[in-house]
């Protein structure tokens, strides 16, 4: 074996991710961990197939990019064409009913993430019987927290459609507002609806707190390393998950850059292409791409922000930066304790938007003055989400560039993976217990690899082992 | 009483054959078939296990990216799942969820329209897909009249009926 021979350990797809992720571990002569790679096939065909379409289309068919995340798509995608029609500022209906419909996104798709992916990891602990650790197991075990998680989904998924029009293809948010307001009737029954959702919602946020901290010293050496984050933050640096301008933090929580206005994102974000994954590497522009990478999404939204304007998730956050010590906290796991305080926080939103009588207003859709470029930019559940288009005097778009949160995370899933792959790794074989721990390393970042479609006929989890000459030494499906 | 049927259609439309579940979905909403409700989304999620609740038999209409053409029909049953997408559910755990938490125990099919153009986007499903949604739609509307007798019986409609390993379901 010469210098430069590596053996190379491939764990694909990965489980209980969206799409197909694999995952190369790659050795040394020493049979030491060199470096592990999340390989994420990331599709990146609808930047031209939107080309060329009437800008206004954008809003509906960017949902088509992903089945899980359609209305952060929607929404991004929206306020980029808001700029585009001229609209800085919607009406306050409007901007209303989109707020709704984001804090809706949020709810449904954190208490998704936790309940059905999360929860089986957390209840049961990461080596239990795969057949057990997953959703239908917690029904059988714990069936009310099961059905709480369910009907959280559930709700959240009614708040989008009352705002977005349907559950597929939403059309609610159009360039410069929004085409529907909330009828009393649709209010009055979300409310009837969000009844137990606060006392749920509290008790999903205990279930994660209790765990990071019964488990702190197993998490700090488990995927744990200092980052620097970004997030979207308000003017007094408050959290604000649908609209405000960039701020940056680095590991010790100085900031990098405040303030930036969205529309100027490509001043301080850059994005790298490296020769073995189709993802892009996106870093911060004055510290180059060795340091510049970045965490975004619920850890890093509750490292960077100086505060949340919910009184139960305010008590909340503080509870958990004072665990992290008044710094980023370096805990990938804790990722889940941030997303229950964002379920929580998503939860106060929806009611107080609920009772606000802007929502019944029928100032709907405002119009400026044309522009050729404009971004938008949201904080998904999974993180920032930028979009970024040119429309010319045609109405056509003719450039768009998207970089979706799972891409800012590239980097960090990368670094997360290597931490538990030098820690479990044992000789050249994929243990169970290594392979479980890869996944739950990747899954703290809930990333959205669903590019890859779906149907039926795709592969299982497959385990390869590939020697120093690509031969495989051993392979390994689940189920 | 007739037997309450669902109908849940699932798939991206925007990933050309990957929107046949869908459009079948929607195809059978415009047929307005009695005892029949139809449901679409990009994909089955967890919260639709209420919806089982609610019915005698339930049909999941998917694109298939293999098996039999134009179309398969497998009965499943209910099933601990494996292996998850973080935000999707296979047909067989949603039955289990269903059953653990809202005591539904429906009669279940999967229903797999062969599909061949999945890799880029676009809003159309390709010629042959279109003609495999046709024979699926067709079969369906006789399995209806017939009262949704197990199709896989003597004598009823088995022609477009592949017989499916079930790796082909298992996704």
């Amino acid at each position: 074996m010469n210098e430069t021979s590596t053996r190379r350990i491939v764990i694909e797809p990965v489980t209980r991710v969206e799409g197909h992720g694999k995952v190369t571990i790659l050795l040394d002569e020493q049979q030491q961990v060199r470096q592990a790679r999340l390989h994420i096939v990331e599709f990146r065909g609808f930047e031209r197939f939107i080309q060329g379409r009437p800008f206004w289309e954008a809003p509906v068919l960017v949902q088509r990019l992903c089945g899980i995340c359609p209305v952060s798509h929607h929404l991004a995608a929206a306020k980029a064409m808001d700029r585009i029609v001229g609209v800085d500022r919607l009406s306050p209906t409007a901007e209303k009913m989109r707020r709704l419909m984001h804090y809706g996104q949020i709810f449904q798709s954190h208490a998704l993430h936790f309940f059905h992916l999360v929860s089986p990891d957390l209840l049961f602990g990461f080596d239990a019987d795969p057949t057990v650790r997953n959703i239908v197991g917690v029904a059988r075990k714990f069936p009310e927290l099961a059905k709480q998680g369910v009907l959280m989904r559930k709700f959240g998924q009614e708040v989008i459609r009352a705002t977005a029009g349907k559950k597929i293809h939403g059309t609610g948010a159009i360039p410069g507002g929004v085409n529907k307001n909330l009828s009393i009737a649709e209010r009055d029954a979300l409310l009837e609806e969000a009844e137990p959702m606060l006392e749920w919602s509290l008790a999903a946020l205990k279930i994660a707190r209790d765990y990071t901290l019964e488990h702190q010293s197993e998490l700090a050496d488990f995927a744990a390393f200092p980052s620097s984050h970004m997030c979207l933050v308000r003017p007094d640096g408050g959290l604000d998950l649908y609209d405000g301008r960039l701020r940056a933090i680095d590991a010790d929580g100085e900031v990098i850059f405040d303030q930036l206005d969205d529309q100027r994102y490509s001043e301080q974000i850059v994005e790298e292409v490296r020769s073995w994954s189709y993802m892009k590497f996106p870093f911060i522009r004055d510290l180059g791409p060795e340091k510049g990478w970045y965490r975004v999404g619920p850890l890093s939204r509750m490292s960077a922000c100086e505060s949340i304007e919910t009184p139960e998730a305010e008590k909340a956050r503080r509870e958990f930066i004072d665990f992290a010590g008044g710094r980023p906290s370096t805990l990938s796991m804790a990722y889940h304790w941030a997303r229950m305080i964002e379920l929580l926080h998503a939860y106060e939103k929806v009611i107080e938007l609920l009772d606000d009588p802007d929502l019944q207003g029928d100032e709907l859709l405002l119009r400026g003055e044309r522009r050729e470029e404009a971004v938008g930019i949201i904080e998904a559940p999974r993180g920032t989400l930028i979009h970024h288009y040119r429309v010319n005097a045609d109405d056509q778009i003719t450039m768009a560039n998207l970089i979706v949160s799972t891409t800012h995370n590239n980097e960090p899933m990368n670094r997360a993976v290597t931490g538990v792959a030098r820690r479990y790794l044992s000789g050249a074989t994929i243990t169970e217990g290594l392979l479980n721990r890869v996944e739950v390393a990747i899954r703290a970042y809930d990333p959205c690899l669903s590019c890859a479609t779906h149907a039926m006929g795709q592969m299982p989890l497959v385990v390869t082992l590939v020697g120093p000459d690509g031969e495989v030494i051993d392979r390994r499906s689940r189920p | 009483m007739s037997l309450r049927a669902l109908v849940f259609g699932y798939g991206n439309p925007g990933r050309l054959d990957d929107g046949l579940g869908p459009a079948f979905a929607q195809a059978l909403a415009d047929r307005q078939l009695e005892g029949v409700r139809t449901d679409a989304g990009y994909q089955l999620s967890v919260e639709d296990a209420a919806a089982l609740a609610a019915c005698d038999l339930v049909i999941f209409a998917d694109a298939a990216v293999q098996g039999a053409e134009p179309f398969f029909l497998e009965a499943i049953e209910p099933r601990a799942a494996l292996s998850f997408s973080s935000h999707s559910i296979e047909p067989s755990a949603l039955l289990a969820l269903g059953e653990e938490l809202f005591g539904a125990r429906p009669r279940a099919w999967a229903l797999g329209i062969r599909g061949y153009h999945f890799n880029e986007f676009g809003e159309r499903l390709s010629a042959a897909a279109e003609a495999n949604l046709a024979a699926a739609l067709e079969f369906f509307e006789g399995w209806h009249r017939a009262g949704f007798l197990p199709p896989t019986e003597e004598g009823e409609r088995v022609d477009h009926v592949g017989a499916q390993g079930d790796d082909s379901l298992r996704g």
